[in-house]
């Protein structure tokens, strides 16, 4: 039996500041993991990383990473996604943590 | 302290500007990213898991203090005020920007630093023992044949692209402080029998996916021989290294797989040939490189006794102290490890009390160690309350140099794109469990060391007490070896069993502990000691009794 699709978004590092960057539906880059574009179905997740990828001035390492849907939005699921979300757990002043 | 010649200067200052025109044509779309990623990696230049990372080599490990302020100095203006100290001798910044690494390269190139041939496959930043020139069981400072095989190596054409990355590491005394038999080429200063000096070469050690300890493939190389002797050994491991298999590109593989005396013979059959047509060393050069590492002149003034001196400073002068040539003088080993803290990082503002320090009592002399640490390597004794008061202003005086607290660490998943769990907050948990530093003496001494990937840059293969973390089915698992030994009796650590759970294995390495406690003939027997006394039974019981018991009822 095929195992369930588990959504996916589009992640990267941005050219400029090396800090990790988020695909938007609306084909932008966000910093939010929360307004990451999800696609729902293998064909989509291929679509969205075709899309991603075409900004190569702008974001580098573009791949896709699993992510659940909380309250309508993603969050991530592998523990590396998490940390990627927040920063480095020895200096919680550094990173995007530093803003929560 | 060997400074640059007008020949490195011209030739690092160059670098930087071509780096300069490359990212300029990287940011204006020139270069695509597939194009300028090998040419930012011969910069030294990865990109992490949240931002860019500029690794520097620390040549040999030794720094003077306008080399640390200038760390410093980067480290406020480019990046978050700190730097961190790894297990090769660099220095790593965590957070510079892509636009301002030709600014940091160019301050670097100011005070005779760098970061060529830090990444790539190519022959790495040469370490050295890092109480080379002061230890009293010295033969030789290795110095001098760090940096002739530093200038030797550095672009040096044949050697730019080898399989994989190739790491040698030089020590001058018998007892190994430079982990030499983990290293593609372990070079161990000696003299024959007439006193002539020379080399124990090892061929083949290295740590990560398969490690393996170095072979000695040449007993005794006169000093003389040595760049003709290193250039057959690259030959030999650039032509018949494979490069199907990044995993078994390196030098280690080939030896496993060839055989010692074949490889040996290959060596030396194509060392003979070299030898006829390398020009010896230049003598002026060699003496020039040797007059550079001339030991500093040690003023004679009274020692005290400072065996009536507060228990912090006794306590600190027991653990960090350790014997120099001469007996009126000291190493200090600077702790880079506070309770707590991440080990190898060190804030600006500790780089510049380091500076002053070494400055003011240590002939302006500091080395980093593949430890983590920072080493004072000239102190006379007269000046040990004064550098204790100094290293303590900036928290720097944690007396704690070998025992269970001094724990290297790798990055880990909090910085590293390749890592698969984090190394920093078990050494940091670790530190907070054992805090107290009489209990850490009661231990004594104990070497743990973590890595958050199978590459093992935490050389967890040569811990007493080895962590490995690994990703199982997407949550953190940590290994656990023991009996691993860094030393000149180097030996691979053995694998106790299964994993443990992130917030299980804190609490495994305290059984581990209370175990060896427990079971120790007295205090003088270490844990390396008693492991290899008692065996990996206890120490297997101690972690995995109460699975075995849950498993039984």
């Amino acid at each position: 039996m095929a195992r369930d699709f588990i959504p996916k978004i589009a992640t990267g590092n941005d050219l400029l500041e090396g800090d990790v960057v988020y695909f938007t539906e609306s084909g932008d880059w966000t910093r939010d993991h929360g307004d990451a574009a999800v696609a729902g179905t293998e064909e989509q997740a291929q679509a969205l990383l075709s899309r991603a990828s075409g900004f190569p001035q702008q974001v580098v390492g573009v791949y896709l990473a699993e992510a659940r849907i909380v309250n309508g939005r993603p969050a991530p699921v592998h523990f590396r996604e998490v940390f990627r979300t927040r920063g480095p757990s020895n200096y919680p002043h550094h990173g995007r943590q530093a803003r929560a | 302290m060997y400074d640059y010649t007008d020949f490195d200067a011209a030739f690092v200052r160059n670098r930087v500007a071509e780096f300069r025109d490359q990212v300029a044509r990287r940011l204006d779309g020139s270069l695509t990213e597939d194009e300028f990623k090998p040419l930012r990696l011969m910069n030294g230049l990865y990109l992490q898991l949240h931002a860019y990372m500029l690794r520097v080599a620390i040549p040999y490990g030794t720094l003077n203090a306008r080399k640390m302020r200038q760390l410093a100095h980067i480290a406020d203006t480019w990046d978050k005020g700190y730097g961190h100290f790894t297990t090769r001798q660099n220095i790593q910044f965590n957070w510079p920007k892509l636009r301002d690494v030709p600014d940091i390269l160019d301050a670097l190139a100011d005070v005779g630093l760098h970061a060529i041939q830090t990444s790539g496959n190519c022959i790495r930043n040469v370490t050295a023992d890092h109480f080379a020139g002061a230890a009293a069981d010295e033969i030789e400072d290795p110095r001098p044949t760090a940096e002739l095989i530093r200038q030797w190596s550095t672009d040096h054409p044949e050697f730019a692209y080898l399989p994989r990355k190739f790491k040698v590491a030089v020590t001058g005394s018998p007892n190994d402080r430079a982990v030499t038999k983990a290293h593609d080429i372990g070079l161990r200063m000696l003299r024959d029998e007439t006193g002539a000096p020379g080399y124990e070469v090892i061929v083949g050690g290295g740590l990560g996916r398969t490690p393996m300890i170095g072979k000695v493939v040449r007993d005794f190389l006169p000093k003389a021989d040595l760049l003709p002797y290193l250039e057959a050994i690259l030959r030999v491991y650039n032509l018949s290294g494979r490069r199907d298999n990044k995993y078994k590109a390196r030098i280690k593989i080939l030896v496993h797989e060839t055989g010692l005396e074949e490889i040996r013979d290959l060596i030396e059959a194509e060392f003979q040939r070299t030898r006829a047509e390398l020009p010896p060393v230049d003598p002026a050069l060699l003496s020039s490189i040797e007059a550079a590492f001339a030991p500093p002149a040690l003023a004679r003034r009274p020692v005290p006794d400072l065996s009536r001196a507060d228990a912090g400073l006794r306590s600190f002068i027991d653990t960090n102290v350790m014997a120099h040539r001469d007996p009126d003088h000291a190493i200090v080993s600077v702790s880079m490890k506070p309770v707590g803290g991440t080990p190898g990082d060190a804030t600006s503002d500790q780089m510049r009390a380091l500076a002053d320090i070494a400055e003011r009592y240590s002939h302006d002399e500091l080395r980093i160690s593949h430890e983590q640490n920072v080493i004072l390597p000239h102190v006379h004794r007269a000046d040990l309350p004064a550098v204790y008061d100094a290293l303590r202003a900036a928290g720097l005086a944690t007396a704690n140099i070998g025992l269970v607290s001094d724990i290297i660490a790798c990055p880990g998943m909090d910085y590293c794109a390749l890592a698969t769990a984090r190394s920093i907050p078990i050494a940091q948990q670790i530190g907070t469990t054992f805090a107290d530093l009489d209990a850490q003496a009661d231990i004594g001494p104990l070497k743990i060391k973590i890595s958050g990937c199978i590459n093992a840059c935490g050389h967890h293969h040569v811990g007493h007490i080895g962590v490995l973390g690994l990703d199982r089915a997407g949550v953190e698992n940590y290994q656990i070896t023991l009996g691993g030994d860094g030393t000149e009796t180097a030996t691979l650590g053995e694998r106790t069993g299964p994993g443990f759970a992130y917030d299980e294995i804190v609490p495994a390495i305290t059984r581990l502990i209370e175990t060896y406690l427990r079971l120790r003939e007295d205090r003088s027997e270490t844990f390396l000691q008693a492991y290899r006394r008692l065996g990996m039974a206890p120490f297997k019981d101690a972690l995995y009794a109460q699975e075995r018991r849950a498993d039984a009822a």
